[in-house]
């Protein structure tokens, strides 16, 4: 042993006191916000008896998932200045009240708390990461107020509370298979990070493999964030998959696309379809390494309509022409606008009412139009394969025949009937 | 029979990976016994390095060249100043120099997406170094090979510079006996400063190369840390051929240990293997026999 590497007891107490200082701190401050909710159940403090109505807009703006959720942000801004321009929603103007979820679960509920009871907001729009809506779950169901959250999940959810404007696992994994399947492909290898979301979804492909008689000739997890893929990649090439099956998340995408394209293998070989991938991602990866590989979204920036151009001229007009949109943006500007038409319908900003409209309200979106499901509280929305090419854009190379009906918990499939236990 | 080739490779791939990860850390906390947990954001820094040189020099090939030595350089340069503000204060307290170079990481990450954004950006690979060369029925990817090589060379410096410079044998005696080495007349101050300069420098270099088949982002530090502390621990403070050893036998491990689970399984088998393996010799494989009383 080095004569510097030596413990002295002294120190060790020193340290251990300070941890423990620092711990009971986190501990103090977590009753804090814990206190809050038992006192639950007060009356709804959202005052709209002047001439404007104050919603939350809740997103990451320090922290890793800042830079995706900066861009929601930026998306809701929009919308609001959109709908306020065009006189407000029941003549009155909204205002946003925002504030950070500092990327952490527990930054999320505490200020969807504060946005509920002390700035009192009618409805907050926000969240991004499915660990950050759980922990805003109980917080939203306890006060009785509306979030709505923007982005493509695992499904097995529906809270009075909370409504989903991103896809749901039949509205962008399912028609992904489907795809697949048109293709001609019969064997797949799936890859993932071991989380819920990869778990869930690899669950849902291999009831529907089981029974549209694919095979799938391998299944494997990485940890996330972990940038080894040298075996997985060799036993994806050594298996003769028709396809890969691609839930990666974060940096591991980079390191997994760069070894797949240095052994040799391309998309016309053995395509893989991801379902976290966008223009953003794209650029870290390496064009030359990704070129052709597929993608399963609901919106692409490249969709080709005049509520999509209108968003997206809006979008570089407001923030700039080398931004992009991208699928969870288009979400998050969609239910701002779900919101709004809600409350025309219902006359009324009151939680209950608008839950009591919500069915069928809907919106010509960029990526369609959009129908709010009043029995699940998610849209219907359209899927798209998208192709990512040469500029780092995706093209879709095949949509839904019109937009799929939202079914979070597959009770429309006869294949996924033991799936629903798995929650 | 092609998949076990394959493996075999893979295994010494990633060993070579997680031995130049942990290089640089065997001269800090192997010899110095400073646990740096902003190891990783030095590693990242590289990376970056790599990335702003290839901005900058605009061919791929050329710029790798070029920012090895300059990530050589950006790591030893941080390194200095975190030794100078921070560490040599903290010399007799490691849990306090625990928790304040893993303060100093996260700020490290934290510029890093204030000054790159959090996306990973792209570094792009050398024409010479894209695909892979055929062996033995399986594809190689070239990148691994570079980096193979990459570490058997970093590797032979370093213990050359330990061995047979008059550096080198400073190090040494004050790792051997800090007391007996300044009677001698050693600057203790001046050789510390020197090792982290060198072992700082080793993970800016670590970093440059990894671009080539990892993500360049704020957190790509991480993904290396706890594997290179792992790899000095197992290889035995102080030992240069126990880094060696422990991270092809780590690198190993994990690679047969995949074939049979998922990836994330097989690092929870080598954590277990690391575990039972400390439990029988906690000194790790080799040891250093030192002439100080403590």
């Amino acid at each position: 042993m080095p004569q510097r590497f030596t413990f002295h007891p002294r120190d060790l107490t020193r340290s251990l006191a300070a941890t423990a200082a620092v711990t009971a701190l986190a501990l103090t401050s977590a009753c804090g916000s814990r206190a809050g909710e038992e006192t639950a159940a007060a009356e709804s403090c959202v005052d709209t008896s002047g001439d404007t109505v104050k919603v939350g807009a809740l997103n990451s703006l320090s922290g890793t998932m800042s830079i995706s959720e900066t861009t929601v942000r930026d998306a809701i801004y929009l919308a609001v200045d959109e709908i306020n321009a065009a006189g407000g929603v029941q003549g009155k103007q909204i205002e946003i009240v925002a504030e950070d979820g500092a990327s952490e679960p527990t930054v999320f509920a505490e200020k969807a708390e504060k946005l509920i009871r002390e700035d009192c907001v009618a409805a907050v729009f926000g969240g991004w990461t499915s660990a950050s809506r759980k922990a805003m779950l109980p917080v939203f169901e306890d006060n009785d107020s509306l979030l709505y959250y923007p982005v493509q999940y695992e499904g097995l959810e529906a809270s009075e509370n909370i409504f989903y404007t991103g896809a749901t696992t039949n509205q962008q994994i399912i028609p992904a298979l489907d795809y697949l399947a048109e293709t001609g492909v019969k064997s797949l290898y799936l890859v993932g990070s071991d989380y819920v979301f990869p778990r869930t979804a690899n669950a849902i492909i291999n009831a529907y493999a089981a029974d549209k008689g694919i095979e799938i000739v391998g299944e494997d997890y990485a940890q996330l964030g972990s940038v080894e893929f040298s075996t997985i990649v060799n036993q994806v090439s050594a298996s003769g998959a028709d396809a890969v099956f691609n839930t990666l998340n974060g940096d591991s995408n980079v390191a997994f696309f760069r070894e797949y394209a240095n052994v040799g293998l391309t998309a016309e070989q053995m395509p893989v379809m991801s379902v976290s991938i966008a223009e953003e991602e794209v650029g870290g990866i390496g064009i030359e390494n990704i070129e052709g590989q597929l993608a399963a979204w609901n919106y692409y920036q490249t969709i080709e309509s005049p509520a999509n151009t209108t968003f997206v001229d809006a979008f570089k007009a407001e923030y700039g022409a080398d931004r992009v949109t991208s699928d969870p943006m288009e979400a998050a500007y969609n239910s701002v606008y779900l919101w709004a038409a809600t409350a025309e319908k219902a006359g009324s900003f009151d939680v209950a009412d608008i839950q009591a409209s919500a069915d069928g309200v809907s919106f010509e979106s960029p990526e369609g139009t959009v129908v709010i499901d009043g029995e699940n509280h998610h849209v219907t929305k359209t899927a798209r394969i998208g192709e990512i090419r040469a500029d780092g854009l995706l093209y879709t190379v095949w949509e839904s025949a019109g937009a799929i009906e939202p079914d979070p918990f597959l009770e429309g499939y006869e294949w996924a009937a033991d799936l629903q236990v798995s929650e | 029979m092609d998949l076990l080739v394959g493996q075999l490779f893979t295994g010494l791939s990633t060993g070579s990976i997680l031995l130049l990860a942990a290089l640089g850390l065997s001269l800090t906390f192997g010899q110095m016994g400073v646990i740096n947990m902003a190891h990783g954001e030095f590693i990242m820094a590289g990376c970056y390095t790599a990335y702003v040189t290839q901005q900058v020099v605009g061919d791929a090939g050329v710029s790798l060249l070029i920012a090895l030595p300059v990530g050589f350089l950006v790591g030893g340069a941080m390194g200095l100043v975190l030794e100078w503000l921070l560490v040599r204060h903290l010399y007799q307290r490691p849990l306090d120099t625990l928790l304040v170079t893993f303060g100093v990481g996260l700020v490290l990450q934290q510029v890093a997406r204030d000054v790159f954004g959090a996306p990973a950006v792209n570094v792009t690979v050398p024409e010479f170094l894209r695909g892979g060369v055929d062996l033995l029925g399986t594809a190689v990817p070239k990148t691994r090979l570079f980096i193979l090589a990459l570490a058997v060379v970093a590797v032979t410096v370093v213990a050359l510079v330990l061995r047979f410079t008059a550096a080198g044998r400073r190090i040494r005696a004050v790792v051997g006996n800090r007391d007996l080495a300044e009677t001698a007349g050693i600057s203790s101050r001046a050789v510390d400063a020197g090792t982290f300069f060198i072992g700082s420098g080793l993970a800016g270099v670590a970093g440059v190369a990894l671009t080539l088949i990892g993500s360049t982002s704020p957190t790509t530090g991480q993904s290396y840390l706890v594997d290179a502390f792992l790899v000095v621990v197992a290889g035995g403070m102080g030992r240069i051929k126990g880094a060696v050893v422990a991270a092809v036998a780590l690198g190993t491990f994990q690679a047969v240990f995949e074939t049979y689970s998922t990836a994330s399984l097989a690092k929870v088998g080598v954590f277990v293997v690391i575990v039972v393996f400390l439990q029988l010799r906690p000194q790790g494989l080799f040891t250093l026999r030192t002439r100080s009383l403590a």
